[in-house]
């Protein structure tokens, strides 16, 4: 499948900002199931200085310097990318959860290894020791890595609600356990921290997904959202990515962005300014499928 | 001191000195082997020692004491009561160290240093170690120091490890071993330095006949290490030495190592990024900087990439790093490698990556990480000192033999839960080096501290370092924060060295202007008021000693006609110290109290103590400006005000006796800012700050004293206190022998133009300094600060004295006199503001943007 992503970031400043200094992960990476077309990133006011890096995960980071006085910033990126489903084995016959850890504890494969550092805590994911208890339920003794973990998925979507108004940027991840509320930002936190509790290498990843009308109506622009869900690794096979704000197996209507231990490796946009005041933030995404009709 | 130009005949040689020198059994002693014989290398200090004799040595100690606060040695304790002026302190007796055995010492620290900067490059690079499992990533990972962000950064000259230490002490059998690596910005090179430079002047001829190894070429190597490195090579480099600032304990050394080695001293708020660069903010231009050795630790170097709530970094600086167009020393992520638990994998690393083995015994170390390790370290807890991870840099430790058994379960299941979490380390007890206490020599625990620079050629080592003793023999672990001595470390050579210095001009790689002409508008802004506030404590002791004086005189002869005259100083010393006073008799009948309290309460705002405290403080943030002799003046200053407000004089009488030894320090720290001081851009701003004040005082005293209008006899009486106050008495005798007084007094004190004690003097002054202080943009309109000099000085000229001497329609107040100095006020005032405004304009603090939540339609 392949898709048009254009995602509108937009900083309007109580009073002019002299200079801005900022990080974007807004450019599309290419994973096993995506290839990134074409990416490109629309800075306004023109930034004094725009350079992009490789981070060690292999996301691309836009680092970028605005230097003249402005009082809005619009930051635009837009991508093709081309997205195919997992190729996943059946769940049931996928190594007991258990058998998994074991195997990632010990093997000195550098693929294993690289996939430790997502055992480890990460700066908005501190060991939670009831998120893991939770887990329990669907990681039960002996139960197959994959089915173990689509059982999960399912449990936070039904236990969990989805309130966008419970919860901040700065939520710890003990409230959203303890009120059952929050965003994909959150279950996806929840359940790598619960992951990671197990023994399982869990990832972040962000991205957006394809959402369609309902069935007779046109699609609305600008309505569509960044989203966020989690990977954990299988050895020998690689991560493997659920949605549990959508109760589902990532396919090819996710298109990931950036993968990395939790959301503040890979946030969007932040930055820093001089000047300016208070100030609001509207982000505006729209994300087309790329019909023959529409392929230029 | 040799032996035999000293006549030791007829001397009580004193055996006292070393012979209940006793090293405890088990510990290695630097002077005294196990067996009871000295080592042949002490010798020599020994009988240069009996020589001086015991009286002389303390007379030595002395002396380096007096050296090191005369300097402004300080290291500072949170928590002293001393607060930002504790003195170092430094044992008169150096430490030996043959040259053969320092020439193997220093093979093993050059080969530590290699490794570690091949495993740091390796670990932000292409992490081969990491892929091939030779450093756990757990390891890395788990170590606050790893900083993400960092990945991928390119170091300059592939040397991100530009400064090493190692802490090292010795095993019971002698050999050094090291006990810890500072990779992150080592400290104490500066410390090690002015031990020597103390020692080696309390000892000349000791040092001199000793043929110690000199330490200026580790400090030329560390100029040419930052040259070398930064990007910048086609003009010579401009370096800085950031600080976090004046309130950091070692912020004496930061500063003494800045001027050392020529460099410019920033905090990040003199610091901006801008077209992918770092730029030094001065008064209204942007200087580039080229290279950085940074005394911030790296996490709270950049607000940007990482942490956000750092005061002390520059937003972009590590995309300015990236990029290419600055090199920061040492590199940013390079605390990493103070993670206890990568010794343990140092002998593997080192057969790895050197293809040799590890030189230098290290402490023994296991990683709880590592299964086999773990299980030692859980059988073994009581001889171990464990260090858990969750402090940043393993400050924090546990000894395993101070835990109850409770405890050490606890401990213990901790440790399983999460063995990557812990380090655990070997309980090495610290030998003993000879240290002068109570005029005896005894065996002390004893750690020195190794400094190499990354050359191009290699690592260099400074032949020597910091020694650290404990007072108390029973320390087990020696640390500045214990309250320790320093000691100089004495590498024997076998023939004498050319004595060399790092002066400007021998070394080729120093920049041929001299860059002390970079005012930051932070620098610009202290020296600004230290020049306000030298003078207002100045003025404020003058007018405190002639109202003084006035109240005692009072006492002696009952004279009604003395009232008015002392309600005037009263009421200038109000306007002066800002103070809200009631006018009443109250304070008139009894001034005692209220006078003792503005020269000593600290506590009484705008009091003497408090204009001192302010004056010191300025000072302490641009030491790196002011001369040694300047602040031999400062250091005085501060000891009398810590004496006038711990012994407070209870009589006015004691008031005077410490009035006036500060009236001539006051005026010994004008005139050497006026004499020791280049009048380049910073002078500029501290003159204008002391010329302002002058002027606003005298306004001030002028509108408390003769506005209003008293009979002759009064007047007189008032005229004198002025005239003493602005010491100004003689001029007036010799020139108006008669005369209208008041007419006289405002001719002197108030438009004439030659008188340095004249407002008119100070505000034709201040002209000339606005004319030479740089105009950004403004071409060539003239200021906001000159346009009021101007209007100030052209009102000052013309004003008719015969007018302002008379009094107003109701012949009881001079009313012109009071409107022309209210006037006078208010447009200095607003000086200061215009200054302000234009010159020390702080950029707020940045702020962050919000970031944008996932999984939301904002």
């Amino acid at each position: 499948m392949k898709y048009h992503v254009k995602h509108v970031t937009r900083y309007v400043y109580a009073a002019p900002v002299s200079l801005c200094h900022s990080i974007a992960h807004l450019k599309p990476r290419s994973t096993p199931q995506q290839r990134c077309l074409t990416a490109n990133l629309r800075i306004s006011p023109w930034p004094s200085v725009a350079r992009e890096h490789r981070d060690l995960f292999e996301n691309r980071v836009n680092y970028f310097s605005i230097q003249q006085a402005h009082s809005t910033l619009e930051i635009t990126a837009t991508s093709e990318i081309e997205v195919q489903a997992q190729q996943l084995p059946p769940f049931d016959v996928t190594p007991a959860w258990e058998q998994v850890v074991e195997q990632l504890r010990t093997d000195n494969d550098p693929e294993c290894i690289a996939a430790r550092l997502f055992l480890l805590p990460s700066p908005a994911i501190s060991q939670l020791k009831a998120a893991t208890d939770l887990a329990r339920e669907s990681f039960t003794p002996g139960r197959p890595l994959l089915a173990a973990a689509e059982a999960f998925t399912a449990q936070i979507f039904e236990q969990f609600e989805y309130d966008p108004s419970f919860t901040t940027i700065a939520t710890p991840l003990n409230l959203v356990l303890q009120h059952k509320r929050g965003v994909c930002q959150d279950f996806a936190h929840l359940a790598i921290a619960a992951l990671r509790g197990l023994g399982i290498a869990a990832r972040y990843v962000s991205g957006y997904l394809e959402t369609l009308p309902p069935p007779g109506q046109p699609k609305l622009r600008g309505a569509d959202a960044s989203h966020a869900w989690f990977a954990l690794f299988l050895p020998g096979h690689g991560w493997v990515d659920f949605d549990p704000t959508n109760r589902c197996v990532v396919g090819d209507q996710h298109i990931t962005t950036a993968v990395g231990r939790d959301y503040q490796d890979v946030t969007p946009v932040r930055g820093v300014f001089y000047g300016g005041g208070a100030h609001e933030l509207t982000v505006a995404v729209d994300v087309d499928r790329l019909t023959p009709a529409t392929i230029r | 001191m040799t032996i035999s130009n000293q006549p030791t005949a007829g001397f009580i040689a004193p055996p006292t000195l070393i012979d209940d020198y006793r090293p405890a059994p088990g510990v290695f002693d630097e002077m005294r082997a196990a067996d009871g014989s000295l080592r042949p290398h002490w010798q020599y200090l020994l009988e240069a020692l009996r020589g001086l004799g015991p009286g002389e040595i303390d007379s030595r100690r002395r002396e380096a004491r007096r050296l090191i606060r005369d300097n402004g040695v300080t290291y500072n304790i949170q928590g002293d009561p001393r607060g930002m002026s504790r003195p170092w302190e430094l044992d008169p007796l150096p430490l030996l160290i043959q040259g053969q055995e320092w020439a193997e010492l220093e093979r093993g620290l050059i080969q530590r240093a290699e490794l570690l900067n091949l495993m740091l490059v390796d670990l932000y690079g292409e992490r081969e170690l990491v892929r091939r499992g030779l450093i756990p990533i757990e390891l890395i990972h788990g170590h606050a120091g790893y900083l993400l962000p960092c990945h991928g950064v390119e170091f300059s000259g592939n040397k991100p490890l530009v400064l090493f230490a190692a802490d090292l002490t010795r095993t019971a059998e002698g050999r050094w071993q090291v006990i810890a690596d500072r990779t992150q910005s080592p400290s104490g090179a500066g410390y090690a330095l002015e031990n020597r430079i103390v020692l080696s002047r309390v000892l000349p001829s000791l040092f001199r006949d000793s043929h110690v190894h000199r330490l200026a070429n580790f400090y030329r190597g560390v100029r040419r290490a930052m040259n070398r490195l930064a990007p910048n090579q086609e003009d010579l480099a401009r370096i800085a030495l950031m600080t976090p600032g004046p309130s950091h304990a070692a912020h004496f050394e930061h500063s003494y190592l800045a001027n050392y080695l020529g460099f410019l001293l920033v905090q990040g708020s003199d610091l901006s990024v801008r077209d992918g660069a770092l730029w030094l903010r001065t008064l209204g231009r942007l200087e580039r900087i080229d290279g950085l050795l940074r005394r911030v630790d790296d996490v709270w170097c950049d607000t940007l990439e990482l942490r956000e709530d750092s005061l002390l970094g520059v937003p972009g600086l590590l995309a300015a790093v990236r990029a290419g167009n600055v090199v920061v020393a040492n590199a940013l992520g390079s605390g990493v490698l103070e993670h206890p638990g990568l010794m343990a994998r140092l002998p593997k690393l080192c057969q790895h990556l050197l293809g040799e083995e590890l030189l230098l015994p290290q402490v023994r170390t296991w990683w709880c990480g590592d299964a086999e390790d773990c299980a030692y370290v859980l059988a073994n807890l009581q001889q171990l000192v464990i260090r858990s991870l969750d402090d940043l840099y393993g400050a924090g430790h546990v000894f395993g033999h101070a835990l109850s058994a409770a405890e050490r379960e606890t401990l213990m299941a901790t440790i399983r839960a999460q063995p990557t979490r812990f380090v655990a380390q070997e309980d090495v007890k610290p030998s003993t080096a000879p240290a002068y206490l109570d005029s005896r020599i005894a065996p002390r625990p004893f750690v020195l501290r190794s400094f190499l620079v990354g050359e191009e050629d290699g690592y260099a080592v400074m032949p020597g370092g910091l020694g650290r003793l404990a007072r108390d023999p029973e320390t087990p672990i020696v640390s500045n924060q214990l309250g320790g001595l320093g000691k100089d470390t004495w590498v024997l050579a076998s023939e004498p060295e050319r004595q060399e210095t790092l002066s400007i001009g021998s070394d080729r790689t120093v920049p041929a202007q001299l860059q002390d002409s970079e005012v930051s508008s932070r620098v610009a802004d202290n020296l600004f008021w230290i020049g306000r506030y030298a003078e207002r404590a100045e003025g404020l002791v003058r007018l405190l000693r002639v109202t003084i004086l006035k109240v005692s005189d009072r006492f002696n002869f009952t004279d009604d006609q003395e009232a008015d005259c002392l309600r005037s100083l009263l009421r200038a010393l109000a306007h002066q110290s800002q103070a809200v006073i009631d006018e009443s008799q109250v304070w008139l009948d009894d001034p005692a109290p209220e006078l003792l309290a503005l020269t000593t309460d600290s506590d009484r705002l705008g009091g003497l103590p408090q204009t001192l405290q302010a004056l010191i403080q300025a000072a302490w943030s641009v030491r790196e400006r002011l001369s040694n002799d300047t602040w031999r003046i400062v250091n005085d200053i501060e000891k009398r005000l810590r004496r006038l407000t711990r012994f407070a004089p209870q009589a006015l009488g004691g008031a005077l006796d410490v009035l006036d030894p500060l009236i001539t320090s006051l005026v010994a720290f004008s005139g050497l800012t006026q004499e020791n001081m280049t009048h380049n851009e910073g002078w500029h701003f501290l003159e204008s700050g002391r010329r302002l004040e002058r002027g606003a005082n005298l306004a001030r005293l002028m509108r408390a004293t003769l506005v209003v209008v008293t009979s002759e006899q009064e007047e007189n009486l008032t005229i004198e206190a002025v005239l003493g106050v602005t010491d100004s008495l003689m001029t007036y005798r010799r020139r108006y022998q008669g005369g209208t007084r008041v007419g006289a007094l405002l001719d002197l004190v108030l438009q004439d133009e030659t008188n340095p004690r004249s407002l008119a003097y100070q505000v034709v002054r201040l002209q000339h300094l606005l004319a030479q202080m740089p105009q950004c943009g403004l071409g060539p309109q003239r200021s906001q600060g000159q346009k009021i000099i101007m209007r100030l000085l052209t009102d000052l000229r013309l004003a008719e004295i015969d007018q302002l001497a008379s009094a107003g329609a109701n012949g009881s107040r001079r009313e012109a006199l009071e409107q022309r100095l209210i006037t006078i006020e208010a447009a200095l005032a607003s000086l200061s503001n215009a200054l302000t405004a234009q010159y020390f304009h702080h950029e707020e603090r940045p702020h962050h943007l919000i970031e944008p939540r996932q999984g939301i339609t904002q």
